[in-house]
C-alpha cells in the first residue's frame, strides 16, 4: 500500500516485516523515532518481540549480541556518539559472526556538539567487520531493512548488517512509501532464522572465547572471507527482492545516466536525489554526465566501481565525512581501486561538504561539476567555508 | 510540475506538524509529496522552518527550499528578525497570520508586491473555535483556499487523522472556517 510515512516510521515498518524476536536500543537523536515506533508496535501487540530497555548503547548492543547468540533474530539502532559507545560490541558481534541488523541514523560526531547529518559516525566503524549498506530514500530504507536480515543470516555470511540512513534528511522526512501488505510473502523471502551454531544447553558451544595466536589469524581470515563472499549475497538479495516485490535499487552500486558519461558524480545516501535532479538538468544542456551510487560501502564494490568509472575523465566524489591527516575517504578508496587496475586516466576529485547538517544545494553540485573540470585528484577539499569562522 | 512551500513559525507552534499534514493532503489529492523540518535548536519560541513539496512526479531532491511558491508565516513578529520573504518566486504568495493590514507589513517584506501578500486573522479564528492560540490548522484551511493546490476535504481529513476525533473535528472546523473566510464567506467567523 502506498502511503505517506516519516522515514523513521518506514524503517520501523520494514523492521517489523522482518519479525525480529529481540529489539534493544537506547534513544539518541536522530534515531529516536525509529525505536519509539518499534516500542509502540510491541506495546500494542502488533509485533511479537521483546523490546528490552537498557541504560546505554553499549548495553543495547550487548543485549542483541546475547540474544542473537541464542539463535533469534535481533535488531538495534543508534547514531553518532551512541554508535561510538557501541563500537566495541559491534566488533564482538562481527567476530562472533552474529547476524544482527543495526540501523545508523547517520549523524555528525562531537565536539563541537552537533545532532545533524553527515557520515562521520559510519566511517568510524567501517573496519568492524559489519556489512555497511546505505539507503538513498525512505522506500529503499524500508526495503533495505528486509534485505539486510536476509544478507546477515546467509549461512556463508553470518555477519552484522548496518543500514545507514541519513539522520533527519531521511529519518524525519515524510514521503510516499509503498509498504508490503503480505507478511507471508516476506516470510517466503526471509525464512525463519536457523543458526547452525548457537547457545543451547542441549548442545553447548562457547562464543567469543579466547583465541590464541595459533587460531586468531584464521578467525579473522574467515570473517574477511565471509565479507568478500557477501558481495554476491547482497546482489542476489536485491535481485530476489525485485523478483518478489518489484523494486530494485542496484546491487553493490547503481548507475544513473552513465552511458557515454565523461563526468561522473559518486555519492552515497540521500544526497543522490538532489544530485540526480542536477544531472538531469546538465544532461538536457548536453553535458555527458552520470551518477554512480555506492549502495554497499562494506564490502567495497571495487570491481563495479572500476567498470563504471574506467572510461570517465572526471570523477566527483561527495565526501560527507573526513579523514583528518589524509583527506577524503570514499575518494581514496576509489582512487586505490583504479590504481590497482592500472587505470590512470581518471581524475578522482573528493570534495567535503554536507558536514553537520549543512544543506547540500543544487548550486553546490553545479559548482563541483565546474571545479572538477579544472582540477585533478582533489583530496577531500572543503566546500563552502565561511571565512568569518576560520 | 513541482511546487514548494516554506513555513515559518516559532518552536511550539506546530510548523512541522503543519508541513506533514499538508504533505499527506497533497498525497490524498493524487500527488507525490515531501515534508521535512529544518531542525534548528528546538527551543520553544525560537524561529523554526518547515518545508513541503508536491508534484505529479516522484520527488527526489532534498535540499531546503530557497525559492518557494508559497510562504506561510505563523507569527508576524518573525518579520522583525527573519527575512521570511527571501527567495519567493515572482508571483509567489505569502500568507501571514495577522489582523494588521498589508500596508502595515509591506515595509518588512523585501519589496514583494502588495497583491501577493495575504494577511489573515488566523489567531482570531483559532481562539474562537479552538480556544487556544495555535493557528497551524487554521492556516492550512486558509492555504487551501488561497492556493487552490490542495482540497479542503483532504486537509480536514488529515487534520482529523492527526488529532483524533474530538480535537480533530474542532481543528477541521477551524480549517473550514478559514477556508470560507478566504473565499469571502465570513459567516462562521
Amino acid at each position: 500500500m502506498k502511503q505517506v510515512l516519516e522515514g523513521s516510521m518506514a524503517i520501523a515498518g520494514g523492521v517489523k516485516m522482518a519479525e525480529p524476536h529481540v529489539i534493544s536500543a537506547y534513544p539518541i537523536t536522530p534515531q529516536t523515532h525509529i525505536v519509539e515506533h518499534l516500542s509502540q508496535m510491541v506495546a500494542d501487540g502488533d509485533l511479537k518481540a521483546e523490546f528490552i530497555m537498557v541504560e546505554s548503547e553499549h548495553s543495547a548492543a550487548s543485549v542483541v549480541l546475547g540474544a542473537s547468540a541464542c539463535g533469534v533474530r535481533t535488531y538495534t539502532a543508534t547514531a553518532a556518539q551512541g554508535l561510538l559507545y557501541m563500537e566495541e560490541v559491534v566488533y564482538n558481534i562481527a567476530g562472533m559472526r552474529l547476524p544482527v541488523v543495526i540501523t545508523i541514523a547517520n549523524r555528525a560526531i562531537s565536539a563541537p556538539i552537533n545532532i545533524w547529518n553527515d557520515m562521520q559516525d559510519a566511517m568510524a566503524i567501517r573496519d568492524t567487520g559489519a556489512i555497511m549498506l546505505v539507503a538513498e530514500n525512505n522506500q529503499e530504507a524500508y526495503d533495505m531493512h528486509i534485505q539486510a536480515f536476509k544478507i546477515a543470516e546467509n549461512r556463508d555470511v553470518m555477519l552484522p548488517v548496518i543500514v545507514n540512513v541519513d539522520g533527519f534528511v531521511l529519518t524525519h522526512t515524510f514521503e510516499v512509501v509503498e509498504t508490503i501488505d503480505s507478511i507471508e510473502k516476506v516470510r517466503e523471502y526471509l525464512p525463519p532464522l536457523n543458526m547452525e551454531y548457537k547457545l543451547d544447553v542441549e548442545n553447548p558451544y562457547s562464543f567469543g572465547t579466547i583465541a590464541e595466536p595459533s587460531v586468531y589469524t584464521e578467525a579473522r581470515y574467515n570473517l574477511y572471507n565471509a565479507m568478500n563472499f557477501s558481495r554476491n549475497v547482497i546482489i542476489d538479495a536485491a535481485k530476489e527482492f525485485d523478483d518478489m516485490f518489484g523494486r530494485f535499487y542496484g546491487g553493490l552500486t547503481d548507475s544513473y545516466k552513465m552511458d557515454d558519461a565523461q563526468t561522473v558524480i559518486v555519492a552515497m545516501g540521500s544526497v543522490l536525489g538532489t544530485v540526480k535532479d542536477v544531472v538531469d538538468e546538465l544532461r538536457e544542456a548536453g553535458k555527458k554526465i552520470g551518477v554512480l551510487k555506492v549502495r554497499s560501502f562494506r564490502p567495497f564494490p571495487e570491481e563495479e566501481i572500476v567498470a563504471a568509472l574506467k572510461n570517465a575523465k572526471n570523477v566527483i566524489v561527495i565526501e560527507k565525512a573526513i579523514c583528518p591527516g589524509k583527506g577524503g575517504i570514499l575518494s581514496v578508496e576509489i582512487r586505490d581501486s583504479l590504481f590497482k587496475h592500472k587505470i590512470n586516466s581518471v581524475s578522482v576529485n573528493g570534495y567535503t561538504l554536507g558536514l553537520g547538517g549543512r544543506d547540500i544545494t543544487p548550486g553546490n553540485i553545479h559548482g563541483l561539476v565546474e571545479r572538477a573540470e579544472k582540477e585533478e585528484n582533489v583530496d577531500g577539499e572543503f566546500i563552502g567555508l565561511s571565512q568569518q569562522y576560520l | 510540475m513541482m511546487k514548494e512551500i516554506r513555513i515559518h513559525g516559532r518552536g511550539g507552534q506546530g510548523s512541522v506538524t503543519m508541513a506533514s499534514i499538508l504533505a499527506i493532503s497533497f498525497f490524498d489529492d493524487g500527488n507525490y509529496c515531501q515534508a521535512f523540518p529544518s531542525f534548528g535548536s528546538e527551543r520553544t519560541g525560537a524561529p523554526v522552518q518547515a518545508f513541503a513539496r508536491f508534484s505529479d512526479k516522484p520527488i527526489r531532491t532534498r535540499h531546503q527550499i530557497y525559492e518557494p511558491d508559497y510562504i506561510i508565516v505563523q507569527d508576524i513578529t518573525l518579520l522583525k528578525s527573519v527575512p521570511v520573504y527571501k527567495g519567493i518566486k515572482g508571483n509567489g504568495k505569502i500568507l501571514i497570520n495577522s489582523e494588521a493590514s498589508v500596508k502595515d507589513a509591506i515595509g518588512e517584506l523585501g519589496g514583494i508586491e502588495e497583491e501577493n501578500v495575504v494577511m489573515f486573522p488566523a489567531l482570531k479564528i483559532a481562539l474562537k473555535i479552538l480556544n487556544k492560540p495555535i493557528v497551524n490548522t487554521t492556516l492550512l484551511g486558509a492555504f487551501s483556499a488561497l492556493s487552490g493546490d490542495v482540497t479542503i476535504d483532504s486537509v480536514k481529513k488529515e487534520i482529523e487523522n492527526r488529532f483524533g476525533s474530538k480535537l480533530g473535528k474542532l481543528n477541521a472546523e477551524a480549517a473550514q472556517t478559514a477556508y470560507n473566510y478566504i473565499k469571502g464567506d465570513r459567516s462562521g467567523f
